[in-house]
């Protein structure tokens, strides 16, 4: 109420200059740029977009969202790329407006090699229990060094569970940055790989593992490297058994020969005992 | 614009499935209102969309039956005043009248009213109009925006502010009445 004990606090009920004024205030309603929804659906993770980065075997395809990163595929792919992942995910996907140069520079730093940056984080809802328990195993490999399917199987302490170990790194939504190529045949075979068997040769390859080497060793029947000096024996790859000059350098066909000979498993790659 | 009655019970079901309704529904008002307060359209794209983020995440945590009884206008209305007013406490914009702490009692002199007046006149009606209304106190400019610019009914004016229906109707008749004596004034100076 104003000094005059009328009401003239509703504005909308004055005529003249005032109602001018009225209108003229609610024209000043601004409208939202049209960045505005998509930005924010990618932010709370109900869309995504994809940008290309430097990878170990060629342009990679990066999806993302505001939880993680949350797909990859190699960049020649990208129209079968866009189908998998609403097929998959069923969110939208689309090319991002300007790369987020500090996701860009974290995803390279990440995947050069001899560097080791913190890994991205990824998304990766509608993952199982299981299938992340496996992607995690994948991730603890080392670049350059590489497990058998069994291997994971044994550490997340269902030996028996192979074949769903292939399957959950056959589903794996980011290949690359999360390391399934890292997991291969007990006999050192690449078998199977999303993006086919060659790439998973030259993301090896490029990562210093010698998939070809890893090949021959498994043909002819050769499991782990012991050092007849310190009496331990690794998975081929590790770190460890690089290290074994060849003249001390012990083959062994199986956990249970190595054991018999006197050996026990490294602690670092962790292969199976004598005793399993 | 009026969002949909039954958005708030589909909200509480399906939060992704209903999360883009609400933001297309509500981002004019969320951006309008960001911008009026903050002035930079990049700033207010920002506040915008912490708006809108901060929103998912708490009616992800909110049980069910909250979410369904919501009333999402005014509750985004007063996510997006607050993280407006303290972006603008981070970052003042350049070249705006000082205010005090209620946003009471302080004559502002709208900003154009230092320049030549033949200035003012070429401006579009609605730039010197943004212009005044950025020069009013705080709490009466929140009012007319809320009210007048957003169109929203006084009572929802009054939970967005947090204040009385009859404060709120005071603050909003303060500003529209010094929004007109400035634009009076200025028609006086042209007329002569």
């Amino acid at each position: 109420m104003n000094r005059n004990g009328t009401n003239h606090h509703d504005l909308d009920r004055l005529e003249g200059g005032w109602r001018e004024l009225a209108d003229g205030l609610h024209g000043l309603r601004a409208d939202p740029p049209p960045t505005l929804a998509p930005a924010v659906l990618e932010r709370v993770g109900l869309a995504d977009a994809f940008l290309t980065v430097h990878g170990p075997a060629g342009p990679l395809l990066v999806a993302y969202n505001g939880r993680g990163i949350s797909a990859t595929a190699p960049a020649a792919d990208q129209a079968a790329f866009l189908e998998r992942f609403q097929a998959r995910f069923r969110r939208p996907l689309r090319p991002a407006d300007r790369a987020p140069q500090r996701l860009v520079a974290q995803v390279e730093r990440f995947l050069e090699p001899g560097r080791r940056g913190a890994p991205p984080r990824f998304d990766l809802r509608g993952v199982s229990a299981f299938e992340r328990a496996v992607l995690a195993k994948a991730q603890e490999i080392p670049r350059g060094e590489v497990r058998p399917y069994a291997w994971v199987a044994g550490e997340l302490g269902q030996p028996a569970a192979v074949r769903a170990v292939g399957a959950a790194l056959g589903r794996n939504p980011i290949p690359v940055l999360i390391p399934c190529h890292r997991v291969v045949g007990s006999d050192g075979r690449l078998t199977g790989y999303a993006w086919g068997v060659p790439y998973k040769r030259t993301l090896l390859a490029a990562e210093g593992a010698d998939p070809a080497e890893l090949e021959l060793l498994g043909r002819r029947g050769t499991r782990f490297l012991g050092s007849d000096t310190t009496r331990i024996y690794c998975y081929p790859t590790c770190h460890n058994a690089r290290r074994i000059t060849a003249p001390h350098q012990v083959r062994f066909r199986g956990a249970g020969e190595a054991g018999r000979a006197g050996y026990r498993p490294c602690l670092d790659c962790r292969p199976p005992s004598a005793a399993r | 614009m009026e969002p949909q009655p039954e958005l708030p019970a589909r909200l509480a079901l399906d939060l992704d499935g209903s999360f883009e309704e609400l933001v297309l529904a509500h981002q004019r008002l969320v951006y309008g209102l960001a911008l009026r307060v903050v002035a930079v359209p990049a700033d207010a794209e920002e506040v915008a969309q912490d708006t809108f983020e901060r929103a998912y995440h708490a009616l992800a945590s909110y049980d069910v039956e909250r979410v369904a009884a919501m009333r999402l206008r005014p509750w985004l209305a007063q996510i997006a005043l607050n993280l407006a007013r303290n972006r603008l406490r981070r970052r003042p914009p350049p070249a705006r009248p000082l205010e005090d702490g209620d946003g009471q009692a302080v004559a502002v002199a709208a900003p154009a009213a230092a320049q030549p007046d033949q200035l003012a006149e070429r401006r579009q009606e609605w730039e010197l109009l943004a212009e005044l209304l950025a020069g009013l106190p705080r709490g009466w400019r929140e009012a007319v925006v809320l009210r007048h610019v957003e169109g929203l009914p006084y009572a929802e004016v009054a939970e967005v502010l947090g204040r009385p229906v009859g404060t709120v109707k005071t603050h909003v008749h303060r500003g529209v009445r010094q929004l007109r004596a400035t634009l009076e004034a200025r028609e006086e100076r042209t007329r002569r």
